[in-house]
């Protein structure tokens, strides 16, 4: 792992307290407390409806018409939650972004893929044409694209669902974002894939010093890439702590019921387990 | 939606550049597209045969002569005359092979005479068409915009104020008759108030511009009358509004929904978690996908648009086909109703293959696969 | 997403029925439609006057004695407006019950036997979508001659094609679910397989269609009758009578009535027919605005 934040650990880049986020009366998180760090991947696991997915839009301010929303979400000094609209879009890409559970569906089907991956850019950091092309073919090549001067002239589908989710990343990536929300990225692929997500997530994360937001319901995901590990249930988190803590030595009954439902080598093969179960129909 | 549809194309660490499949992908991307509208062609192409073989039978399942219809009093006594005409017109042959005359005529131009005006129907349509679709190309353009704008405006403002009021007038548009709505508005807007153009394209005693379009209002514009353009659109508003309103009504509906569905999309909300502004969202990413449907709908709304024309110009005088089918329709003239059904049929999948095309500008997926 | 559609459909177009009928549109539309079927059926003791006689001054203005005024024979026009609904009414609703019948028959079997059925089938719809459809109509209607037995069969003839493609469509997503699929396994019949499990299944969105429908074939059938294609003169139809107002337009009441029954009848239908509409779940009501308009 990444020694050289170790100093930046503690503070945190991004702090949730107490966030409750309650749909047509109905409370769906009850006052949920996360630290993202730079550098390092905080894994959020959870069974659906649990609110993990909930927790990530909040973030973003995409919550559902109708979601009322208490509690602080602190971006380097400032309250997300009491950002007028217009400063929260002009975070939104460029500080915080956020890679969806399925590319076949996050990405416009109707738009290039290099214009999706340039407007922002134009937009948040005013670049000319010309420099969010070339920055574009940079961040094809850096999520590994074959041919990426080719490849930003073409149409998600012309790409396969793998590849559609390097594309994703790399739209999430564009603007520089200090944290990266991560809303079940592997879910939606393919087993044999999805290992290769992990690790570009994982190396994207040591290698920029992103702090990752890593939200699945899969405990083998969770351990092959996270450094912490949060568990939650019923809009709680209810156990917090470092990976090996976490999932070796759960403190939490939940978290125990939770590892125990896995087959057995779940601790050490990631994808093998990734695919078993893909929950397509509801985020949770 | 299989995400596991295509494992193999997708091993992870193929991170080499695929150069074939790089070449494969250019060759074929124009290809597709056109195998599409050739196919497309082709079916309209057989569906206009099927017209003109509609129209044939239509005209002998009618009871009574032709040759009696066509023949003067004094020449229907003689039979020899009466047998030199059916053999000149080919009825004295077998239907199929009378269809194929037919068929050759259409071909040719040749449309048969019109009983009442006792000129070539491909004439007489040459005169009317024009004003015709200078109406309902007026009408669509109107739904298109008042349409679309009220159904995203409607979809935006879901379930609140704007929308209930756009949701009960969008079905009155749908729900009042066009002949008596423009019988309506002439009346009250013409006859009582004044304030519009009465009947016709132009004002009576002004010259039409030189002919190029047959639509005054492009010609007048191109020949510079400007004066003769202020009246051909004055003229042309009314009609084209009472016209345009069912299927105002229509798009409204359609727009909104398919707004709506496009707003729930993911790419929608990856839109949103990009910090784009609104504007972009509302233009690049959702009406894009929206007017896929709204112009499945705007193309068959033109059918209807067409039909309209036959009520609307006959309250407004408009010399149109609509007139010219209507009178030849209450007088019986068989030719003449045949060569406007063939005509609008041909005019009707004309639009459907404009549509087709458009679908391939909007959305590569169907150009590019 | 596919796996859960094989729940039969119907179950959720009637649960949902209930809360459909509530909405402010439904009622207006329910309470206005029901209305004018009961002046259809009462129309003779409605009417202060007989709707044929000519017996009141000319081209009186709407007043006491004869509320909507009296045309140009000197016929009360609100007697004739009433009798009116006994011409239109039952005509437009036999017409849609007709289109629904033919249209539902034809696309279910092109959808349930595929094949040389189906392309046949589908290509002649085809061909009637290609006309636009009060050209056809007016086709039709100009070569069997016109009468309003002839207009409503012209109608007819535009008419089943939506039907048959709705049906169809719904059919073909039917054939495919196991419901279907083991009934035939167990050596049921076609026949039995599209009565029992496959025609439930599509009532629910042809119904609203076919409210939705209602509308539209009234507007056409007055439409043709407005033309001269339909209705022969005495009698009180109300596109026959709109037309019969453009000779004295001057005298407005003769042509604003007849027309404001049509625009109310069509209304009402419509209103019931989108909030019918709304209720269905969204991807088959989606279905059928695509395959019907």
């Amino acid at each position: 792992m990444s020694e050289r934040h170790e100093t930046a650990a503690g503070d945190g880049v991004l702090a949730i307290e107490g966030l409750t986020v309650a749909i047509r009366g109905k409370e769906i998180l009850r006052g949920v407390d996360l630290t993202l760090e730079p550098g390092r991947v905080h894994g959020l696991a959870g069974e659906s409806g649990s609110g993990k997915t909930m927790t990530g839009l909040a973030v973003l301010g995409l919550l559902p018409h109708g979601a009322r929303v208490a509690g602080r979400i602190a971006l380097a000094g400032r309250d997300l939650l009491s950002l007028p609209p217009k400063q929260l879009n002009a975070v939104r890409g460029a500080e915080v972004a956020m890679v969806f559970q399925d590319p076949a569906t996050s990405l416009h089907p109707m738009l290039t893929v290099g214009r999706q991956l340039t407007e922002h850019m134009r937009h948040h950091l005013r670049l000319s044409r010309g420099e969010a092309r070339e920055r574009a073919i940079d961040l094809m090549r850096k999520v590994r694209i074959p041919g990426p001067e080719e490849a930003i002239g073409r149409y998600p589908h012309q790409f396969s669902g793998g590849m559609r989710q390097r594309i994703a990343i790399a739209v999430a990536l564009a603007c520089a974002p200090k944290v990266l929300i991560a809303d079940e990225p592997t879910t939606a692929l393919d087993v044999t894939v999805q290992a290769g997500i992990l690790r570009l997530l994982r190396g994207l994360c040591d290698d920029l010093g992103l702090a990752v937001l890593l939200v699945t319901h899969d405990l083998g995901v969770m351990s092959a890439v996270a450094d912490e590990v949060s568990v939650m249930k019923d809009g709680l988190v209810v156990e917090t702590g470092p990976r090996g803590q976490v999932l070796v030595e759960p403190r939490h009954a939940y978290t125990r019921a939770l590892l125990d439902s896995l087959p057995e080598n779940a601790g050490n093969a990631a994808a093998a387990t990734a695919g078993a179960e893909p929950s397509e129909g509801e985020p949770a | 939606m299989s995400p596991t549809s295509a494992p193999s194309k997708d091993r992870e660490g193929g991170a080499a550049p695929d150069s074939r499949k790089a070449v494969r992908g250019r060759a074929a991307r124009r290809h597709p597209f056109a195998r599409f509208l050739v196919r497309r062609i082709i079916t309209a192409l057989l569906l206009a045969l099927g017209i003109t073989l509609v129209t044939f039978i239509l005209t002998n399942l009618v009871p009574g002569d032709p040759a009696a219809a066509n023949l003067g009093q004094r020449a229907i006594g003689d039979p020899a005359i009466v047998a030199q005409w059916r053999a000149d017109h080919g009825l004295d042959k077998p239907l199929p092979q009378q269809y194929l005359v037919h068929l050759s005529g259409v071909l040719h131009g040749d449309l048969g005479q019109s009983q009442q005006s006792h000129r070539p129907v491909a004439d007489d349509l040459a005169e009317f068409v024009p004003a015709t679709l200078e109406l309902a190309g007026a009408a669509i353009l109107i739904s298109l915009i008042l349409g679309v704008g009220f159904g995203v405006v409607a979809a935006l403002r879901r379930d609140r104020l704007p929308d209930h009021i756009l949701r009960v007038t969008s079905l009155f548009g749908i729900s009042v008759p066009t002949f008596w709505l423009a019988l309506v508005a002439f009346y009250v807007f013409f006859y009582r108030l004044q304030i519009t153009p009465g009947s016709g394209r132009i004002d009576p005693g002004m010259t039409p511009p030189p002919h190029v379009t047959g639509l005054y209002t492009v010609d007048s514009a191109l020949a510079g009358q400007w004066d003769v353009f202020a009246s051909a659109a004055g003229h042309l508003v009314t009609p084209a509004l009472v016209l345009a309103l069912y299927t105002i009504g229509l798009l409204t509906r359609f727009t909104r929904s398919a707004v709506l569905e496009v707003l729930g999309q993911d790419y929608v909300r990856a839109a949103r978690a990009k910090g784009l502004p609104g504007r972009v969202i509302l233009f690049r990413y959702v009406l894009r996908p929206a007017l896929v449907p709204v112009i499945t709908v705007a193309g068959l709304a033109f059918g209807s648009l067409l039909s309209g024309t036959v009520l609307v110009e006959a309250i407004f005088a408009w010399p149109g086909v609509g007139q010219y089918a209507y009178k030849s329709a209450t007088s019986l003239d068989l030719p003449a109703v045949m060569g406007v059904g063939l005509v609008v049929g041909v005019v009707y999948l004309v639009i459907n293959l404009i549509v087709d095309v458009l679908y391939g500008v909007i959305d590569p997926r169907v150009r590019l696969s | 997403m596919r796996r859960r559609q094989t729940a039969p459909r119907t179950g959720g177009l009637l649960r949902r029925l209930p809360e459909a009928w509530r909405r402010p549109l439904a009622i207006a539309g329910g309470v206005v439609a029901i209305a004018w079927i009961l002046i259809a059926l009462a129309a003779p003791v409605l009417a202060p006057h007989d709707p044929l006689a000519q017996e009141l001054p000319r081209l009186a203005p709407p007043g006491p004695g004869h509320w909507f005024g009296t045309d140009q024979l000197g016929r009360d026009i609100l007697s004739r407006v009433l009798y009116g609904a006994r011409v239109s009414i039952p005509l437009t609703l036999l017409l849609v019950a007709l289109s629904v019948l033919i249209g539902g028959l034809l696309g279910a079997c092109a959808g349930y036997f595929g094949k040389w059925v189906d392309e046949t089938i589908m290509r002649l719809a085809d061909l009637v979508f290609a006309f636009p459809t009060i050209i056809l109509a007016m086709v039709v209607a100009a070569a069997l001659g016109a009468s309003l037995g002839n207009a409503v069969l012209a109608v007819l003839v535009v008419a089943w094609p939506a039907y048959a493609r709705v049906t169809r469509g719904l059919v073909l997503g039917i054939r495919e679910r196991e419901f279907v699929v083991s009934g035939r396994l167990l050596g049921f019949s076609a026949w039995r397989s599209l009565r029992v499990d496959v025609l439930p299944n599509v009532t629910g969105p042809v119904m609203v269609l076919a409210t939705l429908d209602i509308g539209t074939a009234l507007l056409l059938l007055s439409g043709l009758s407005f033309l001269g294609l339909g209705a022969k003169p005495p009698s009180p139809e109300w596109g026959a009578m709109v037309a019969s107002g453009v000779e004295v337009f001057d005298s407005w009441w003769v042509a604003t009535f007849p027309g404001l029954a049509i625009l109310t009848v069509v209304l009402a239908f419509n209103f019931l027919g989108d909030t019918l509409r709304d209720a269905l779940d969204p991807r088959t009501a989606r279905a059928i605005k695509e395959r019907a308009i």
